[in-house]
């Protein structure tokens, strides 16, 4: 079998003293929507957090394309392919928008996302690409977080909450552009609160309890009860 | 079986606060053992205990890191003088008023500084002490900027006899290094103190305890302002002679008190002790070296802040867990026959 | 005439107060860092292009070709080495390392250079003057030092708002770690800007040291002075920085008149005042 895009054996991370994951295993295919769910406080955000770097202290086995990336830093792991879309957008506000595309292409990766192509996505932004990313709403400023995501040209995108805190109507919108992001083999691990809009999209999830998965498998495989039971624990 | 208990105390601080009290007693008495120099050098370790501490109280636990503490030393040096060439009065009077007066003016000067946040506040607590020394350079019924001395019939007003007035300075300064101390600690015990290290912990969190931190960073800056004040008014009353560059010397009242509370360890009360205690042998050793001392001392702190933030004692106390003056509460294993 | 005179030549000196505090007013912006040993790093410039014009027979404008370089280059290590392990919210540590640099290279400037004072010489160009009207002369060399501060400030502006390093620079100033997921190094972010910093250093060094003498204790009188400016001005606002270091040295040429010793007494006067007025600088960031 080939060895999966990422692979996460035995992952345990720690918020300060705090054990956020425990022994976590993860496989991520080339071309793959995995949808990641679980109430708050799971251990999702601390996942995503652990593959880019951003949480320091963990240990375990993170490999991507076959190399340990562990043990590098943030800054590194974006080069080679993972980006972040960071819950709650984390726009940079003292930056225009275009600025804050122009910095997610900071590693200059090639491939298929340029500034035309993200305008092209996302039309509203060419537009305001002059204006500062705190004039933007929600929904233009979750654009933006995305877009500079893809300026990377990832072979994985981490979504985090992607419609936390979003108008109904953005959110459909910002869900139906998802085929057009991922259309180009990118690979995805979407968190969201939101179950069955996940589950609705993704080939594959997985349900976290307590820094442990709790399921896993396709969508179908299993009833909206169980998936429930697995979500609280019951 | 054994039970639990939470405690204040530790085996080694039940045995610490006796000795230190059968110390400050052994000290007490040291114008009957000691030689007038020995006298001195211990009265200059006790000013220098004294700063150590409310700087450190100041900076480590309040976190107003002030770099302008001179101002204080300075203006409490003058009002002795004032009160001495003006008034006439004993100028171990001047002391308690030099505490009051600074308490005074270090009300307007903090609604001033605080306005100024973190980094920037410790460069305006520096500005307001050159406002200090330039100002007085000004007052020309004071020697302007070269200074006056303390005529001797002042001095002869505190006592008649040169020994007996030795040991009144000294006195004075043991009372204010221990007094320095023991004020810190019981302070930190306090509810103040509790509130300081809520403040030190979590800013956020302490205001929605409904702490008023600006009250209490209010009270404890002007606090050590008066105790700071009553300090210089005993330097100067031991030099008599004082002029605005030596009263407002920012190298002799801060740099070096800055330096032996980090050294030691800041935001622990046995820091300051261990730093002045250290900082004075170093002295011995190395003083004939003149900048390259500080150069060293300049050093050490800068290694002391990289590699262990809380300083010798800090290092101490994380190997071994020893305390001599808790603050803190910790849990106890006590074995229990019921 | 004399009072206009007197005023002309505070703002003059204004823009050598300027170059003090555009570095210190960078960093801040860029990390939050108040270096306590940033008039340390000036006075220190200054004798670092005096060895390099005793060393080369240069003057001192045109050593600054190796002493902005230099310092530039002691800047980024500074921050690589030493700086950067000491950022984190707390503000002691980066406060306290900052004091010990600033005693040290006090002292080791006084070990090397001993308290004497020094100057650096730049001949006729420092006497020549244009005479605008009966009693109201411009230097020459104060007029090059206000324009030389016009310059590094608007030079800085636009390298802050459109050049990718000063697109970094704001990033990691806005979210150092939403920064790191963009793939930039925040620590070579910040030790370019320290690097940035020192040029400016180097510059208001030398200009400083030309235009009057120094010694090895003048440094934390020169930090005071860019704070002011920094403080008058507003911070985080580069051309307010520039008005407050004008503010600053017209006030203190006012008070020269009144009394010699009042010369800084009124500078920090005007600085207290304003701080007890406008605590956010006359220009604060974003009112402009």
């Amino acid at each position: 079998m080939v060895e999966p895009l990422l692979s996460i054996v035995g992952l345990d991370a720690f918020h300060g003293d705090a054990q956020a994951l425990f022994g976590l295993d993860l496989a991520l295919q080339e071309g793959e929507l995995l949808a990641l769910i679980g109430a708050n406080g799971a251990g999702k955000s601390t996942l995503l957090r652990s593959i880019t770097g951003l949480v320091k202290h963990r240990k375990g086995m993170i490999r991507f394309r076959g190399e340990d990336i562990l043990g590098l830093p943030a800054h590194v792991i974006v080069g080679q392919g993972i980006a972040l879309v960071p819950e709650g957008r984390r726009l940079f506000p003292s930056l225009s928008v275009e600025e804050n595309l122009l910095l997610g292409a900071q590693v200059a990766r090639p491939g298929p996302w340029s500034l035309q192509a993200v305008y092209e996505l996302f039309p509203v932004l060419r537009e305001k690409r002059k204006a500062p990313s705190t004039s933007l709403s929600g929904g233009q400023q979750q654009m933006v977080a995305i877009g500079r995501g893809l300026m990377s040209n990832p072979d994985i995108l981490l979504l985090d909450e992607l419609s936390l805190g979003l108008a109904p109507v953005v959110i459909r919108d910002i869900y139906a552009l998802l085929p057009k992001i991922v259309g180009n083999g990118l690979s995805v691990i979407l968190v969201e609160q939101d179950i069955n809009r996940a589950l609705s999209v993704a080939d594959r999830f997985l349900c976290m309890l307590e820094g442990k998965p709790s399921l896993q498998g396709k969508p179908g495989d299993y009833s909206r009860d169980q998936i429930t039971n697995a979500y609280f624990g019951t | 079986m054994s039970t639990l208990h939470v405690t204040r105390s530790t085996p080694l601080s039940r045995i610490a606060l006796p000795l230190a009290a059968l110390l400050v007693l052994l000290l007490a008495a040291a114008p009957w053992w000691a030689s007038t120099a020995t006298l001195r050098l211990i009265g200059e370790i006790m000013i220098y205990l004294s700063l150590a501490s409310l700087w450190n109280l100041l900076a480590g636990y309040t976190g107003l890191v002030s770099v302008g503490q001179h101002a204080f030393v300075g203006l409490g040096g003058y009002i002795l003088f004032t009160v001495a060439l003006y008034l006439g009065w004993n100028p171990l009077l001047a002391i308690p008023l030099a505490g009051i007066t600074a308490a005074l003016i270090a009300v307007p000067v903090a609604r001033l500084v605080f306005r100024l946040n973190g980094a920037y506040f410790a460069i305006g607590t520096w500005v307001v002490a050159e406002v200090f020394r330039l100002s007085f350079a000004q007052i020309s019924s004071l020697g302007g900027g070269s200074g006056s001395s303390l005529p001797i019939g002042i001095m002869k007003a505190m006592a008649e006899s040169k020994a007996m007035r030795e040991s009144l300075i000294y006195w004075a300064a043991l009372a204010l290094g221990t007094g320095s101390v023991v004020f810190v600690y019981l302070l930190l015990r306090s509810r103040i103190g509790l509130a300081l290290t809520a403040i030190r912990d979590n800013e956020t969190a302490s205001s929605s305890l409904g702490i008023t931190i600006p009250r209490i960073k209010l009270a404890v800056y002007v606090g050590v302002a008066a105790v700071t004040g009553m300090v210089g008014a005993l330097i100067f009353l031991q030099k008599l002679r004082i002029a605005p560059d030596a009263a407002f010397s920012a190298s002799d009242w801060t740099v070096l008190v800055i330096f032996m509370v980090v050294i030691g360890g800041i935001g622990t009360i046995e820091g300051p002790i261990i730093g002045t205690l250290l900082f004075f042998v170093l002295r011995e050793f190395l003083a004939d070296l003149g900048t390259l001392y500080l150069m060293i001392l300049g050093a050490l702190a800068i290694l002391i802040m990289m590699a262990s933030p809380k300083g010798l004692w800090g290092l101490v106390t994380s190997r071994t867990g020893l305390s001599l003056f808790p603050v803190g509460y910790r849990v106890e294993t006590r074995g229990d026959q019921g | 005439m004399d009072w206009i005179n007197i005023i002309i030549q505070g703002i003059l000196v204004g823009g050598l107060y300027a170059l003090f505090a555009t570095g210190l007013s960078l960093i801040f912006g860029v990390m939050r860092l108040v270096n306590i040993a940033h008039g340390d790093l000036i006075v220190a410039s200054a004798y670092l292009a005096y060895g390099v014009m005793q060393l080369t027979g240069v003057g001192p404008l045109t050593s600054l070709i190796a002493v902005i370089p230099l310092a530039a280059l002691f800047g980024y290590l500074l921050q690589l080495l030493v700086l950067n392990r000491t950022l984190d919210k707390d503000i002691l540590p980066p406060l306290l390392v900052t004091f010990g640099l600033s005693i040290i290279i006090q002292n080791g400037l006084l070990e090397i250079f001993s308290a004497n004072s020094h100057k650096l010489n730049l001949g006729s160009f420092e006497i020549e003057s244009i005479h605008l009207m009966p009693g109201v002369d411009i230097g020459y060399f104060p007029l090059l030092t206000f324009a030389v501060a016009v310059a590094v400030v608007f030079g800085l502006q636009q390298l802050f708002y459109h050049s990718a390093i000063g697109r970094a620079f704001r990033a990691v100033s806005d979210d150092p770690e939403v920064a790191q997921l963009m793939g930039l190094n925040n620590r070579t972010v910040y030790a370019s800007a320290m690097a940035l910093c020192l040029a400016v250093v180097a510059v208001a060094g030398v200009f400083m040291a030309i235009r009057a003498n120094f010694d090895p204790s003048m440094g934390p009188g020169r930090l005071i002075f860019g704070f002011e400016a920094v403080i008058i001005g507003g911070l985080g606002n580069l051309w307010g920085t520039l008005a407050g270091g004008v503010i600053l040295g017209v006030a203190q040429a006012l008070g020269a008149q009144i009394d010699p010793g009042w010369q800084l007494l009124s500078g920090h006067i005007v600085f207290l005042l304003i701080l007890a007025v406008k605590p956010q600088g006359l220009f604060p960031k974003g009112a402009a």
